[in-house]
């Protein structure tokens, strides 16, 4: 009671004070770690001037085929194109070995305890989570109860967004189990590196990321439904143009030859859901949707969408159609949930997470919230519903204004916010206007889930450009790198 | 393929066709204005530009008088009109980017690339070069009909765009001839005065058509020979039979692609084509030609309707 200890779940792995030197992925001066060699020779030998030149021709590449990124921030471009740094991040096997071990132990209990939420909620009844922060949140959908999707799977396609605090120590800092986007840059990112570098790529073994939209086309037809009759047609639904992902989504699509749909190119007719074409209705099996749970199905949902479809939600809950990622599936990636997958992980599994958490304080709760307000300019705060980096606030960045304003914010609606300690980020070298400088990154992986988890090796590296920023958020300002997995 | 597909992709091309045809229906109210000042008799040229463009009522809503600079204004650059030259070409743009999947790449970046010249640079300044301009429009659109004649598969995506483009051209050819109509002439200035000819000059110039005429007529400009090139005439590529020559080919094209199922859309197309390929040009003239040229924009409204219903809906 009102004891300033925080109320861990577990504690995080590695944890360093905010001045410390941050572990840098190409290694310290006179030390390049050995996978970085041919990488560092690049750089000593390529004059700057050349960089630069290569920088522009990749943003001309970029800009022609029409990679942008809207941003809901007010004015600027519409179509805002994503700084893309050409100098890559580059992790080794035995690293990529323990991430993606980690990731597809992490993803197996986010799915177990989404199916359970929606089944008997034995984690609720063996005491591990407090019951109202599942059964009132706002990413639970009672409509889900019972319900079992194809395959049991609710989060076919999982971004997990990790950071790098140490040599062999790897943080997840976020769950993104909705409807993760970043994976066309992880492809064009790399399309791009090849075009500008070609003498690069003769000399390293890297693992390809071109066979992405194969593998989410098997997953996303391994999990066919149960009335469906032959082979499964799949077609991808997007909110439409004005969608920030909207290149994305098209991207998708057109490398996986599937159908790009909006709402209203669909109609439900006796629960079976058709898409209309110039030759007349055509059924559809599988949704790869990008549109959030809300917006699906004005019937059962939102009624003032206007990007979804009536009678979405009775086709899928009839088994004539499986939605991908599934509905509900966000419960599973609240930030006020996160602390708990570690314990998620003990209790399906019976294994010890091999990611680890970062400490997360929930300021809904009394002890917590003091030791926060208490240690404001240490931490960060982030709202519990939010992304996209947006309404967060970095302690030991922040003015006296801002931290004054958040310890207003947080007396006021505690339970909206979580605190974490400022991390020491890993630093990757990073092309900017003073030549070459180590910037923060993190790491967002693609884990898809059906008859069994793939993952393509790597996934899109986000660098924050400017100098001691830990904001890598695109809609923040933050660039993208190209990520290389090395092959043994 | 999706009917939204096939909808934006014949309403793309209708747009690019469309800021073309503005583009020219510009430029033959501005001939026409020279001329009449050069003569010393200034009428209501930009008055019946607007006419013929389908803007009058719009533009009236919005301005008091049919103003040059308000015109030109109106019909190039103004946001606020769905058939300004900048909106048609927004408006592509935006049906394209919808549809990203479904077009070339070649497509793409002659849509982009013009999207992105008409944005930056001041080329719709309101002090920019008028003639210029035009030139430039016609260029682009020039540009993305080539890239989709030369880049496109030949299946129901291509027959669905060069349907769009035909329609909206067909119309088009017909408003610019309807100009000649709404010009009032000065009282001593007569039918087959020079102010006529000049107007009638104005009227080919527009359609890239004046060579044309000498090679196929090699006579002095006659009005109903103008009209009968323009609308009669098989080897002039923007003749009204032209267009449907194109028209009921792409009809016929998609019924065989889509197992022999037509619609009233087959009809009316063929009806229109057979009242054009035998039609003559003094029965025309006889029952007015202004009044055959409003019939056939409205019944070419009438296909467009049941185009989409057939397909796009």
């Amino acid at each position: 009671m009102g004891s300033p200890e925080p109320s861990d779940v577990n504690l995080p792995a590695a944890e360093k004070p905010e001045t410390a030197i941050p572990f840098d992925e190409m290694g310290t001066a006179g030390q390049c770690r050995p996978h970085y060699e041919l990488v560092r020779r690049w750089l000593d030998e390529t004059p700057p001037e050349l960089l630069a030149l290569k920088r522009r021709e990749a943003e001309l590449l970029f800009r022609r085929i029409g990679i942008t990124f809207a941003v809901y921030a007010e004015g600027g471009d519409p179509e805002r194109l994503i700084p893309f740094d050409i100098i890559p991040r580059v992790l080794d096997a035995a690293e990529w070995e323990l991430v993606s071990r980690g990731l597809r132990q992490r993803v197996r209990a986010l799915n177990a305890f989404i199916r359970d939420v929606y089944h008997r909620r034995e984690i609720l009844r063996a005491g591990l989570m407090p019951p109202a922060l599942v059964l009132h949140n706002e990413g639970f959908r009672p409509e889900m109860q019972d319900f079992e999707p194809a395959q049991g799977v609710y989060t076919h396609v999982a971004g997990i967004d990790i950071v790098r605090l140490g040599p062999r120590e790897f943080t997840v800092l976020e769950d993104n189990c909705r409807t993760p986007s970043g994976v066309s840059y992880m492809m064009e990112n790399r399309e791009a590196m090849m075009r500008l570098f070609p003498d690069l790529f003769a000399h390293h073994r890297i693992a390809s990321v071109a066979h992405y939209p194969e593998e989410l086309l098997d997953t996303l037809q391994s999990v066919a439904p149960p009335n469906c009759q032959g082979e499964p047609r799949v077609a991808l639904l997007t909110p439409g143009a004005h969608n920030s992902a909207y290149y994305e989504h098209s991207f998708l699509a057109d490398e996986m030859g599937i159908e790009l749909v909006e709402g209203a190119d669909l109609f439900v007719d006796d629960n079976v859901v058709y898409m209309r074409t110039t030759e007349g209705p055509k059924r559809v099996d599988v949704l790869y949707r990008r549109v959030d749970d809300d917006f699906l199905d004005p019937l059962t949902f939102r009624p003032e969408s206007v990007v979804g479809t009536p009678g979405l939600f009775n086709a899928y809950r009839s088994g004539n159609l499986t939605l991908a990622n599934g509905v509900g599936a966000g419960i599973a990636d609240d930030k006020a949930i996160y602390r708990f997958v570690p314990a998620m992980i003990r209790f399906y599994l019976g294994e010890e997470p091999i990611l680890s958490n970062v400490r997360t304080f929930s300021c809904a709760q009394d002890g917590d919230l003091a030791y926060v307000l208490d240690h404001l300019e240490e931490l960060v705060v982030k709202e519990a519903r939010g992304s996209g980096g947006y309404g967060m606030l970095i302690g030991p960045q922040a003015t006296q204004e801002q931290l004054a304003e958040f310890r207003a914010k947080l007396r006021a609606a505690p339970g909206d916010y979580i605190a974490q300690p400022t991390l020491a980020l890993s630093t990757c070298p990073t092309f900017v206007e003073a030549g070459i400088a180590p910037r923060h990154v993190d790491l967002r992986p693609f884990v898809l889930v059906g008859r069994d988890i793939r993952i393509v090796p790597g996934g899109l590296t986000r660098v924050a450009m400017r100098a001691g920023s830990l904001v890598v958020n695109s809609s923040q300002g933050g660039g993208t790198k190209d990520t290389w997995v090395l092959e043994d | 393929m999706l009917s939204r597909t096939a909808d934006n992709l014949y309403w793309l091309a209708r747009y690019m066709e469309r800021a073309e045809n503005i583009a020219r229906i510009v430029m033959v109210g501005h001939r026409m204005t020279s001329l009449a000042r050069s003569l010393g008799n200034s009428g209501n040229e930009w008055h019946s530009t607007l006419l013929a463009a389908g803007c009058e009522p719009a533009f009236f809503a919005k301005h008091a008088e049919a103003s040059a600079p308000l015109v030109i204004d109106y019909l190039v650059r103004d946001p606020d009109n769905p058939s300004s030259i900048f909106t048609c070409l927004e408006t592509a743009r935006r049906n394209a980017r919808a549809v990203r999947t479904a077009l070339t790449v070649d497509m793409w970046d002659a849509l982009n690339e013009t999207w992105y010249q008409a944005r930056g640079g001041g080329r719709f300044a309101a002090t920019a070069d008028l003639p210029a301009l035009v030139d430039w429009v016609k260029e682009r659109s020039l540009l993305f009909a080539g890239a989709y004649a030369n880049t496109m598969l030949r299946n129901d995506a291509y027959y669905f765009t060069r349907l769009g483009t035909f329609i909206e051209r067909a119309d088009n050819t017909a408003r610019i001839l309807d100009v000649k109509y709404h010009v009032l002439m000065p009282r001593h200035e007569g039918i087959g005065g020079a102010l006529d000819y000049y107007h009638w000059q104005a009227i080919l110039r527009s359609v890239s058509a004046l060579r044309s005429y000498h090679w196929v007529y090699q006579d002095r400009l006659k009005p109903w020979l103008v009209a009968e090139l323009l609308l009669l005439r098989p080897e002039m590529p923007r003749s009204l039979l032209s267009c449907y020559e194109q028209i009921i080919r792409h009809l016929e094209l998609l019924a065989e692609a889509y197992g022999g199922k037509r619609g009233e859309c087959h009809r009316i197309a063929g009806e229109l084509h057979a009242k054009l390929r035998f039609g003559r040009i003094q029965d025309i003239f006889q029952s007015g030609l202004h009044e055959f040229l409003t019939e056939f924009i409205d019944r070419s409204v009438t296909l467009g309707d049941e185009i989409s219903s057939l397909y796009l809906l």
